[in-house]
């Protein structure tokens, strides 16, 4: 499985660390809401088909993505910086795409 | 100044190794830079980071992910997103970037002790690299200039072109003379010399 970093290019899945589900979202931290809490530690959509993701490219440029993959195919059909304020220089120019 | 030991020592052997019946086909050293210093941007703050390298080291960066270059006494690439490695021969690098990269445009990490840079060169320099990395070396896609980040199993990497035949390999002190041995092994086939 590769993974298409947008600052590294096209990696081996051994680069990256999986982080976990993208679809959650985390309660404030002093929420006393047990039911958000129970929610975001484990409900889980378990979806066969695209699902959410949140991979970080630890044996590269560190930065964390979010991953599109397709759990029956393992298609990766879009990764983005989960920080969306990388300058453009964070991106690599349309030439050097595989 | 004060010599630095290498991490390499006891199994820096200088002379010919291996299958080099027909010649040596690859060149290894320790470049011992002087200062190896990490530069990180805050978002938004990266065109002003780029622009203390130039004053500091005299290379304007091009742009674009991973790119970078090098004028034989100092490199720069880009590693990650609004983050540089700049190595100097001369010492006193940190010093110099902590000058000229104000707290409101990023940070400055001085790795001089904490990494040790191998270079290896000649014709078969891409082809033992792509026995270790699972990137594509070819000019196209990783041209002269420009820095890789990336893993050899887990010793972290940090790969700059400064040849064609020639790159610049960035490890952790810590590990670099397992890597080394590893490197040295896997050029055994095809004749290196170590310089
Ligand atoms: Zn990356």
């Amino acid at each position: 499985m590769l993974i298409t970093c947008p600052y590294c290019g096209p990696r081996d899945v051994i680069e990256f660390t999986y982080q976990g589900d993208g679809n959650r979202e985390r309660p404030e931290p002093a929420s006393q809401n047990f039911e958000a809490w129970n929610a975001y530690v484990y409900d889980r959509l378990n979806p066969a088909g695209d699902h959410n993701e949140i991979w970080q490219h630890s044996g590269g440029c560190r930065a964390h993505l979010r991953v599109v993959r397709n759990t029956l195919t393992h298609e990766i059909s879009s990764v983005a910086f989960v920080r969306g304020d990388h300058g453009s220089g964070a991106r690599r120019k349309a030439e050097d795409k595989p | 100044m004060v010599e630095r030991q290498s991490p390499l020592e006891p199994e820096f052997h200088v002379g010919s190794h291996g299958n080099f019946e027909h010649g040596v086909e690859i060149l290894l050293t320790e470049t011992r830079p002087g200062s190896i210093v990490q530069l990180a941007a805050w978002p938004g703050e990266e065109k002003k980071l780029i622009a203390a390298i130039r004053t500091v080291v005299g290379l304007a960066l091009p742009d674009g992910a991973g790119g970078g270059m090098s004028d034989g006494a100092k490199s720069v690439f880009g590693f990650a997103p609004g983050k540089f490695t700049v190595a100097d021969e001369a010492e006193g690098l940190a010093a110099a970037f902590a000058k000229a990269v104000t707290p409101d445009i990023g940070t400055v990490t001085d790795l001089s002790h904490g990494r040790t840079a191998i270079r290896i060169a000649g014709p078969k320099a891409e082809w033992v690299l792509a026995k270790f990395f699972a990137i594509d070396f070819a000019l196209p896609a990783f041209p002269v200039g420009a820095g890789r980040s990336t893993v050899h199993h887990d010793v972290f990497a940090q790969i700059h072109r400064t040849g064609t035949d020639q790159f610049d390999l960035y490890v952790f002190r810590s590990f670099a003379r397992s890597f080394w041995k590893a490197l040295c092994h896997a050029c055994e086939e095809v004749g290196y010399e170590v310089q």
